[in-house]
Parts: C-alpha cells; sequence; structure tokens
C-alpha cells in the first residue's frame, strides 16, 4: 500500500467530524444528567414508590391495653363484638351508591336508613356528626351492637348485601366497676385521621388505616403505651400480586396495661357524693339571686398527699364514655358537645377554674409570713376595713378582735388579710410603685404555690388558672382598653362606670384590687387540682407533688413494668413552724371554724382532718363553693359552682368520702373492715405469670354499701343544724351566711363614693 | 491489499521472535485500538450480569435454567469477538469489495423476514426462528451493508481525488442505496431500526462532505415525513400509543404508560450506589418488561445506582469517543465515513436505548449495544467494532 497523503478530508468534513463528536458527547452528557436526577436527586421518592409496588402489608391489628384501677379492676379493657361494617368503596361501586343496600341493611339492624346513611358519609367542614372522619378506604363500623341472629343474616346473604361485612371484633369497653364512671378521666377513642397518619408517619409509632387514637384522658395521655404495635407481615409480590418472599414480618406487640392510682371503690364514692351534693344543693334557696341554686357543674379530686397520686377525680356533669365504642351518635355528640349541653367531656378538675374565696388564705397566710408578719401576731379581726371612702366589710361583719393569723384562718376574718395585704400594697408605693421592683409579696407567694401554671398532671388539656399580679393587668388592660374606654362612663350603670374605672387605671394595682385578691377574690383563678397539690402540701410538710394518676406501665407479658413514680414539683414557701401553725389552724376549722358544723361527732382523735372552706363570687352568677380538706394520707378538694358556701354545699360529701374511706361509722366509731381505703394503696396489683392481672371483686356499688352509714351519718348532721347552738361553737355558714357574703362585694362596688350603705336589692 | 497480514511484518530490523513480534511498535496488537475493545468487552461483561440477574428466576422463558441467558449472552459476546477478528482479517477495504454481495445478501434477508419464514415478536415482524433457541433478525445487519455501500459510493471519487466532495449523482445513489432496505424494514415494521437507519444516512452525508443543501434538504425531508406518518395513520396503533405515553406516562399507568413507569422506578429506586447485584426488587418482581432485552439498563440502574449505570454510559463514551478519533484519523475518506456512519448508529441507538428507560425518549423496540441480550444485534455491534479496528489498523503510520 503506497502511503496515501491525508486528503481524504476537506476542512468541510473535518469540521464536521467534530460536531459530530460534540453531538454524541452532549447526548451521552444528557442521559448522564438525567441519570443523576432520576437516581439522586429523586432517588428517594422513587424508593418508597418501589416499595410500595411490590411489597403487600398484611396488618394483624394489636390489642388496645387495659387500663387497671390501683388494685387491678379494670377501668377500660376490650370486649369482643359483632360489628357491622360497610365499604364505602364497594357501595359507591353500586348503581345508587349504595343506597338501596343501606336500607335494606338498616330494616336488618332495627335502625332507621337515614341514620346508617349518616354514618357512612364522610366528615368535612359543614357535614356534622356522625359522619367518617377515618380513612374512606376503611370499612366504617355502623354498629357494633349486632346480635347473632343479625348478622348470620347479613352473612347468609351476602350477595343481597354486597360491601357489608358482620364479623367479630375486640372493641373498647369502659365496665364502670362498681358504678364507677370515671369518663373525662379515661376519655375517649376516635379513628385516626389521614392527617395524623402523616405526621406520624416517619417517627417510631406509625398509625394504621384502622386505628384508633385516644383523643382526651388518660387514653389520649398514654395513647403510644396503650396503642401497642399492629404486627406487620410485609409480603414481597411479583407483578401479578404473586408471593415471592416474605420480606419482614413483625408479630403484633398488644398494648401495655397501664395501673392508675384510680381506686374505683373511692372514685364511685366521689362521684356519688357530688352528685348528691349538687342535688342537695338545687333545694336551697339563694337569697341573693331569689332562686334555688343552680349547682350546674363540680369536682372532687382525692389525692395521695405524700405521693401527689389520685385516687380518685370526678367532674360534674358527666356522660357515659361507651357512647364513643363504634362511632357516636348524632344525637348523643350534640347532648355531648352542643351549644345547649353542659359541656360533660370538660374535665373540671383540671379544666374547670373559678375564683378560690377563702381557699386561697393559705397562701395569703404565707405571703404576710414572708413580708414579716409574726405568725402569732395580733392582728385586729374588725367588722370592716375601709380604704379611701371605701369600705371592705367582714364576713357577716363580725369582729374577733385582735388575733393571729392562725385563728384568722380558722374563723375566716378577712379583715385581718385585707389589712395586711392594703399594708403591703402601701409599702409598695400604692398606686404608682416606687422604682425598682414592688416587693408584691402576696403575688410571688401565689406562683411559688404554683398557681397560675399547670400542675403537670398527666393528663392532656390542663388549664393553668391566673394569678392576677401587675404584669397580667397589664397586658389585660392593654387587650381590653379599647372596649373600656368606648363603653365606659363615668356616670352610667355600674357596668360602665366598672368600665370607666378600667379604662382609666386598669393596668394599675389598685389599693382595692390587693385587698380582693388577698382573700381568694377578684381575678384569681384556680383549678381543683391545683388546690390539691397546695392542700397536699401543707398535710406532708410542705413538698408539691405534680400529681399522677398512671401508677405504673405493666407490659402486655406482664414482664416490664415501668412504674410511674411521684415528682416533686417543689417546696411550700413556708418554714416549719408556720406550717405548724397553719396545719394546727386548719385543724381548728374542724373542730371550731368554719367547717366544724358538718364535722361534728367526727373522730378527730383518730383521724386529725384539716379544711378550708371557700366561697368564691363570680359576676352575674351565684357563688362558687369550695372545700379543701386533708388529713395526714389525703387531701379532698371539692367545689361546686353556683351552690354557696363551702361548708354547706360540700360538707356532708367531703366527710362522706372520707367515712368511706376510713370506714368511720355514723356513731363516730371506725369500722376498719368496712374502710375502702385507710391507707394508701403502695403495692402494684399482682401480675401473673401470663402477664394477666389479678383485680379483686368489686361491690355493684360501693356508694350504696355506704350509704347505711350515710344515712345515720345525715340524720347526725341534721341535727346538727337544727340545733346549732353548742354544736357549733364558732362562726358559722349557713345560707344566710351565703347571702350577706355575696352582697358585700357588689354593696363595695356600688358604695364607692357613697358610703357603705347596704344596698341589696 | 489484502488484509492484516502484510502489516504484521514490518519493513525494517531484524525479524523478532515469539511475544516480543505482537508488541512491537508496529504490531497488530499495538495498533488495535485498545481503548474501544476493553470498553465493549466490559460492557459484554457487564451485561451478561444484568441479562443474568433479569432472567434467573424468569422459569417460564429461561425453560428452567438460571443460566440459560448468561449462557447464551457470553457464547454471543464469543461470536461477536471471533467476528471482530475475522472483520479486521479481512480488513474493511477488503468489505468495499464485497458490498454488493453483502448488500444483495442483506436485502434478501430482510425480505425473508417479510413471507411466511419470518416472525413477530413485540408487534414487529422482524425476525427469522432458526430454530434451537436461536434467531436472527436481518435489519442489523442492514445496518452495516447501508454504511458500508454508501461509504463506498460516497468516498469512491473523492479517494481517487477526482473530487473534494461528493457530487449530488453520487448522492441521489447512496440515498438510493439506503432507501431500499429502509422500505423494506418499515414494512415490517421496525420502526425503531428504521429511525437507527435515517440517523445512519444523516451520519454518513455529513461524515463524506456532502453539500450542506443535502443535510438540511433531509432534515426537512424527515420532519415533514414524520407529520405524513402521523398525518395518513401509517404507524400501527401501538406506535402510536407508545408515543402517547411517552407524552404523558400518567396517560395510561396499567397498560403502555406501565412500561415507562415502571423503567422510571427501578432506575429510579437505586439511588447512588443500587441494590446491589440480584437485589432489585424491582428486577426480582419482574415489574418491568423486557428486562434482559430493550430495558436492560433499568437492571443496571436498580441494582448497581448511578455508579454502575453511571460506568454504562461512560464505557459507551469511551466507545464513541474512540471511534470519533477513529473517524477523523481515518487515512481515506472511505474509512472515515464507515467510522462516522458507525459513531451515528451505536449512539443514537444507546441514546435512545437508555433514553427510554430514563423517560427522556418514546419506547422502541432498540437493544443497548453490546448489553442487551440478543445474538444478531450483539454479532452486527461487534462486526461493527471490527470495521473500526480495521480502519485504525491499516491506517499507515504516521512518521
Amino acid at each position: 500500500m503506497t502511503n496515501i497523503p491525508e486528503t481524504g478530508r476537506t476542512p468541510r468534513v473535518q469540521i464536521r467530524l467534530i460536531v459530530i463528536q460534540i453531538l454524541v458527547l452532549s447526548l451521552l452528557g444528557t442521559l448522564g444528567g438525567r441519570l443523576w436526577y432520576l437516581q439522586i436527586r429523586e432517588g428517594a421518592a422513587y424508593a418508597k414508590e418501589a416499595s410500595g409496588n411490590h411489597v403487600q402489608q398484611v396488618v394483624d391489628p394489636a390489642m388496645r391495653g387495659s387500663i387497671l384501677d390501683a388494685r387491678g379492676v379494670p377501668l377500660a379493657d376490650n370486649e369482643t363484638r359483632l360489628v357491622v361494617s360497610a365499604s364505602r368503596t364497594d357501595l359507591l361501586k353500586q348503581k345508587d351508591d349504595g343506597k338501596a343496600v343501606l336500607t335494606k341493611l338498616a330494616a336488618v339492624l332495627g335502625m332507621a336508613p337515614a341514620e346508617v346513611m349518616m354514618k357512612v358519609r364522610l366528615c368535612d367542614a359543614k357535614t356534622p356528626q356522625p359522619c367518617w372522619n377515618g380513612s374512606p378506604y376503611q370499612p366504617i363500623p355502623i354498629t357494633d351492637e349486632a346480635t347473632p341472629k343479625q348478622a348470620l343474616q347479613i352473612r347468609e346473604r351476602a350477595e343481597d348485601f354486597p360491601g357489608i361485612s358482620a364479623e367479630p371484633q375486640a372493641v373498647r369497653r369502659y365496665p364502670a366497676p362498681g358504678k364507677s364512671n370515671t369518663a373525662q378521666v379515661l376519655g375517649y377513642l376516635s379513628p385516626v385521621t389521614d392527617d395524623e397518619i402523616q405526621q406520624a408517619q416517619d417517627t417510631d409509632s406509625p398509625y394504621l388505616r384502622s386505628d384508633q387514637v385516644g383523643r382526651s384522658g388518660l387514653e389520649r395521655q398514654y395513647d403510644k403505651q396503650l396503642r401497642g404495635k399492629a404486627g406487620v407481615t410485609r409480603y414481597e409480590v411479583d407483578n401479578l400480586g404473586r408471593v415471592i418472599g416474605e420480606a419482614e414480618a413483625t408479630p403484633a406487640e398488644p398494648g401495655s396495661n397501664l395501673v392508675t392510682s384510680i381506686d374505683a371503690r373511692v372514685q364511685r364514692v366521689a362521684e356519688y357524693e357530688l352528685n348528691a351534693a349538687m342535688k342537695k344543693a338545687r333545694q336551697q334557696f339563694d337569697k341573693i339571686t331569689g332562686t334555688n341554686y343552680k349547682a350546674d357543674s363540680g369536682a372532687v379530686v382525692v389525692m395521695e398527699a405524700k405521693t401527689g397520686r389520685v385516687v380518685a377525680m370526678a367532674s360534674a356533669p358527666t356522660y357515659d364514655p361507651n357512647v364513643w365504642v363504634g362511632g357516636i351518635s348524632a344525637k348523643d355528640y350534640a347532648r355531648l358537645t352542643g351549644k345547649k349541653s353542659d359541656y360533660p367531656l370538660l374535665n373540671r378538675a383540671i379544666q374547670g377554674q373559678a375564683a378560690p374565696g377563702s381557699t386561697f388564705k393559705v397562701v395569703s397566710t404565707a405571703a404576710a409570713v414572708e413580708a414579716g408578719y409574726e405568725f402569732d401576731g395580733h392582728y385586729p379581726c374588725t367588722s370592716a376595713y375601709s380604704v379611701g371612702g371605701q369600705v371592705f366589710n367582714n364576713f357577716e361583719g363580725e369582729s374577733f378582735g385582735p388575733i393571729s393569723l392562725g385563728r384568722a384562718l380558722e374563723v375566716s376574718c378577712d379583715t385581718v388579710f385585707y389589712g395586711l395585704a392594703h399594708n403591703e400594697w402601701k409599702k409598695d408605693g400604692g398606686i404608682n410603685p416606687k422604682k425598682g421592683e414592688p416587693k408584691d409579696y402576696f403575688y410571688k407567694a401565689a406562683h411559688q404555690f404554683g398557681l397560675g401554671k399547670e400542675t403537670g398532671l398527666d393528663l392532656p388539656n390542663e388549664v393553668t388558672g391566673r394569678v392576677p399580679d401587675r404584669q397580667w393587668k397589664e397586658s389585660y388592660w392593654k387587650a381590653n382598653k379599647d372596649a373600656w374606654c368606648r363603653t365606659g362612663k363615668k356616670d352610667g350603670s355600674y357596668v360602665e362606670k366598672i368600665a370607666y374605672e378600667n379604662c382609666l387605671e386598669g393596668n394599675k394595682m389598685r389599693a382595692g384590687d390587693e385587698i380582693n385578691y388577698s382573700i381568694g377574690q377578684g381575678d384569681t383563678l384556680v383549678t381543683p387540682i391545683q388546690e390539691a397539690v397546695i392542700y397536699g402540701a401543707l398535710a406532708n410538710g410542705g413538698t408539691m407533688y405534680h400529681p399522677t394518676i398512671g401508677k405504673a406501665i405493666v407490659s402486655a407479658d406482664g414482664k416490664t413494668v415501668s412504674e410511674i413514680k411521684p415528682r416533686k414539683q417543689g417546696r411550700l414557701p413556708i418554714t416549719k413552724a408556720t406550717l405548724k401553725g397553719m396545719d394546727q389552724a386548719l385543724a381548728g376549722v374542724v373542730t371550731r371554724g368554719t367547717a366544724a358544723w358538718k364535722f361534728t361527732g367526727w373522730p378527730q382523735e383518730q383521724i386529725p382532718l384539716h379544711a378550708k372552706t371557700g366561697t368564691a363570687e363570680v359576676y352575674g352568677k351565684q357563688t362558687t363553693s369550695w372545700l379543701a380538706t386533708y388529713t395526714k394520707d389525703y387531701t379532698v378538694i371539692m367545689t361546686i359552682a353556683q351552690a354557696g358556701t363551702g361548708s354547706g354545699a360540700s360538707g356532708e360529701a367531703v366527710r362522706n368520702i372520707y367515712s368511706a374511706m376510713y370506714g368511720v361509722q355514723a356513731d363516730g366509731t371506725i369500722d376498719k373492715k368496712k374502710a375502702l381505703l385507710p391507707a394508701p394503696q403502695a403495692a402494684l396489683p399482682k401480675i401473673q405469670a401470663d402477664g394477666s392481672i389479678t383485680s379483686p371483686k368489686i361491690s355493684k356499688d360501693p356508694a350504696k354499701d355506704a350509704l347505711a352509714d350515710e344515712e345515720a351519718a345525715q340524720k347526725a348532721t341534721s341535727q346538727g343544724t337544727t340545733a346549732p347552738d353548742g354544736t357549733q361553737p364558732a362562726a358559722t355558714t349557713g345560707s344566710t351566711g351565703t347571702a350577706n357574703r355575696d352582697t358585700r362585694r357588689r354593696q363595695r362596688r356600688r358604695g364607692r363614693g357613697r358610703g357603705s350603705r347596704r344596698a341589696c336589692s | 491489499m489484502t488484509g492484516a497480514n502484510s502489516f504484521s511484518v514490518s519493513g525494517y530490523g531484524p525479524e523478532r521472535a515469539g511475544w516480543t513480534r505482537v508488541f512491537a511498535r508496529d504490531a497488530m496488537a499495538r495498533r488495535l485500538d485498545w481503548p474501544i475493545l476493553l470498553a465493549a468487552i466490559a460492557l459484554s461483561f457487564i451485561g451478561s450480569l444484568l441479562v443474568f440477574s433479569a432472567t434467573r428466576n424468569r422459569t417460564e422463558i429461561n425453560q428452567g435454567d438460571p443460566y440459560y441467558f448468561l449462557i447464551r449472552h457470553a457464547m454471543n459476546t464469543g461470536i461477536g469477538l471471533a467476528l471482530m477478528i475475522g472483520t479486521i482479517w479481512l480488513g474493511h477495504r477488503t468489505l468495499r469489495n464485497a458490498v454488493p454481495v453483502l448488500y444483495g445478501l442483506s436485502v434478501l434477508g430482510i425480505l425473508l423476514v417479510l413471507t411466511p419464514l419470518g416472525s413477530t415478536v413485540n408487534g414487529a415482524h422482524s425476525w427469522i426462528v432458526l430454530g434451537g433457541g436461536f434467531s436472527l433478525q436481518p435489519s442489523e445487519f442492514v445496518k452495516i451493508t447501508i454504511i458500508l455501500g454508501m461509504a463506498m459510493l460516497l468516498s469512491a471519487r473523492v479517494d481517487a481525488g477526482d473530487k473534494p466532495h461528493p457530487d449530488h449523482r453520487t448522492v441521489l445513489q447512496a440515498l438510493g442505496l439506503a432507501a431500499v432496505p429502509m422500505l423494506i424494514v418499515m414494512l415490517m415494521p421496525d420502526l425503531g431500526s428504521v429511525m437507527v437507519m435515517v440517523i445512519i444516512v444523516l451520519g454518513v452525508l455529513l461524515a463524506s462532505g456532502a453539500s450542506n443543501r443535502w443535510i438540511f434538504g433531509l432534515l426537512g425531508a424527515g420532519a415533514l415525513g414524520a407529520v405524513a406518518v402521523w398525518q395518513l395513520h401509517i404507524l400501527d396503533d401501538y406506535q402510536i400509543a407508545r408515543f402517547a405515553a411517552f407524552a404523558n406516562p400518567e396517560l395510561d399507568p396499567a397498560g403502555v404508560g406501565y412500561n415507562t413507569n415502571q423503567a422510571r422506578i427501578a432506575i429510579g429506586s437505586g439511588g447512588l450506589t443500587g441494590a446491589g447485584l440480584f437485589h432489585g426488587s424491582q428486577t426480582t418482581g419482574q415489574f418491568v418488561p423486557e428486562q434482559q432485552t430493550d430495558f436492560v439498563f433499568t437492571v443496571a440502574g436498580e441494582e448497581l445506582g448511578f455508579v454502575g449505570a453511571g460506568l454504562i454510559i461512560v464505557l459507551l463514551g469511551v466507545v464513541l469517543w474512540r471511534a470519533c478519533r477513529i473517524a477523523r484519523d481515518s487515512s481515506d475518506l472511505y474509512g472515515t465515513v464507515v467510522a462516522a456512519g458507525i459513531v451515528a448508529w451505536f449512539a443514537f441507538q444507546s441514546f435512545e436505548n437508555v433514553g427510554m428507560t430514563l423517560g427522556i425518549m418514546p419506547v422502541t423496540g432498540l437493544p443497548l449495544p453490546f448489553v442487551s441480550y440478543g445474538g444478531t444485534s450483539m454479532f452486527a455491534v461487534w462486526v461493527a467494532v471490527g470495521l473500526l479496528q480495521s480502519i485504525k489498523v491499516q491506517r499507515p503510520l504516521s512518521a
């Protein structure tokens, strides 16, 4: 071959070859870029899609754990029921969207067709309950109370009921042992929503479509532990859905059981007594409003003083938690949440707040001692205290002369605290406080007593209450001054005058504010559980606990028991000596003070009882009654709205609760056999080798068992009321007392600038 | 000039014996284009793994032998290598002389497909089943004969020194030569192969130095033709469906869009390093159809990840880059045009194949060179590699 010079290619060809080369490389670059985009940038999304592609899940739902009382009695457990459910997807495939099938089904179940239709519609903003707020792809339960006969009818004629199934399922049950209700504490379940599934997707406890989720109370607080983990077997399938391997199998982990410190029997007694007290209050005449007391809501808390464990917590009005099981009906839902309802879902022990009335005086006493006043000093308990033309009366215009702070607690002398608070207010600089920090002993003490913040109880949505300190007044005034200044008139009606005053100086701490505050009236708000913490601390020597209801979480196999230990919140800002003095004074309330008329014949020697009564004024409503009590082991707080005085409304009820717990008989003797809980239940219920928890038998109605004793006790107390002289040595409160107490504040308002004329219309 | 033999002995220096001869500066082994050869072997090797992974569980097609496709792929590669050596030995210039015979044979082959002897696979009537699990796809060889034939015509007068560029008459003849087999393939119909041939014709014309008017004229005609094909409903329904699914993969995820969707999921789920060879769940679950042939790249994407799939693209890049160099360095226009034709062929077929699995090209039944399972296409690409090597080897040493 001869050497052929490279004349074969002209520049044109050379340029074109380079163009081809560039083109080829850019094509490959495009592929590389696209590959990077798919695999690196969008890789995660495709990986997810791929796993959804070839993995089929078979879900084995976990059995939800039980909620048990302190002795192992189930307060919430599961039972097998015949559940009839409808598949929306199957119904929508039918010509009439399944109307005919649902109508037929309604006939079999004995329900109204309209009701069945409502149950299968989906919830949205415009659709009220009943409706389905779970996943539309999940079978919607229509009833969980089908009889075996109904279930058979449906299953035997499956072709007549396309999309309908009737199968036994485990459903939640609230067995109400011993007639205890515990509704607001237990809470309730409802189907998981799409949003929740999304949110929980990447957490360690994702939801399943079929899950029920705790919505309030313990069911919500301990939802994660109670729920357990559903067993999931993931099968790898091929493009035709054939199983080609088992990717992953996690067995179902049944939810743990929650042992609480609630004692079902005491709970029942507390509920019964609260209800009875409210009923009784409604028969009492309120002279101020000229009608009977409304007694429209109330709460009672029984707490172990030395641990903060809640033994009973009742809220009235209440409801049957079983209405939630298997989907709630429209009527029930309206009754529970409608505008006309009395909001029975609220747990008033932690979500009801009111001014504390005289139960607040323990805080004021501590504040006074902190401010430098001797506990055993002498302070004038006059019949009235006047500040700049404004007259603050003592209760019923009583006067006791110079008395100690302890005695002031005992007889609930308002004017002693008026004087101290007013003094401190002046020391802090009066209406225009000195530069630098005003001392504000009375407000600081309230914060130190844990007011104005949650107690940290293990229940959701606890409210904080309120301490109306300078900071709060400033922010409240800022928020409202525009409205006040608009509506306020100097010489207008009562409301207009108040608005006028508030507009001018609502941001300032006025003498009247602090004076009023010192006896627990005015803008202060507390919850029953906050009171329980304070009085529990007084009982145990000064330690405030975060109250707890959960006591232990026991795994389903019983092998893991994680105890929920009592947690200290802090100490009361009181010295040992002062505490002792207050303790004695509060015992005096029971023996010769404001609560004595309800506790005649109480075995005070054996079971020293301490109490403080309170009657809080609520503008436009009847007074709220408070009764805060404690023994060495327990504290019992009862409050009833619009029910008059603390001792009058709750005295017997609280006494009966103690009687049932300690076995105190009508004649004041103690029958230990009848005592429900003479000492706190320290040990956990016995856990069997198989993980089941033994529960003792519980009588049909512990409240009724004690009834005989109660009746006798009632007799004794009514005797006491009918024969007040001799049995009630100290200041007594009765219905007349209430009336007076209530007018006092109104009178102050009206009396401003007009002297102290009683204007009770 | 009768091939490589005359070049194995140098014209100077003493006779060298043994292996030193193989590595002598002017020896055959030294003059081969090793990057292309190694890259092509690597691609075939990776291909065999991917084909194995895609077929080892598919008892309905592998006759119960998990190694059925692996062995065949290896055999095909071996035969391909032999064909390459044969091609080098003959030399591309010898084959130029044989063009009339080759052209005639290949056209006869595709005509045979149209007779009852041919079989239909996936809508394309382009196969001749030989029995024993072997079948031939003559349109693959047509690609080679078109390249050789056109190159022969276009370069004849330029290489003879008569003209700087092929004249219009020559170009027309060359186009006519290509048009005949293309029409026949279109009748099969094997649209994918026709598209490859169109690109080959364009590449060949470009490299031959034909007038710009021809290039733009052809591009315009191609566009018009595409519109005409669309308007006159020449395409089969399945072909239209593929294009529609390309434009909108969500259109019919269970039907035509299924392939592209599943392919994209398979590749996307691979991530950086992939699920590991034989561990791709999309592959094991057979979610991607035709995975050992047209969609073989998805196995790489899923099981080897960006690293492995990227390596395939890089290896293809090596082959194409070297082929471009060979085209530019060829001693005559004939070699340049042949190499350019092969570049156009490989480049388009790779881009189309990988592009369709990545969702940036419509689905057509084209194999990925070296990697996809398939005898005829494997033979054809190795013959093409032989041609490239021959062009490289027969180029006189500079200086």
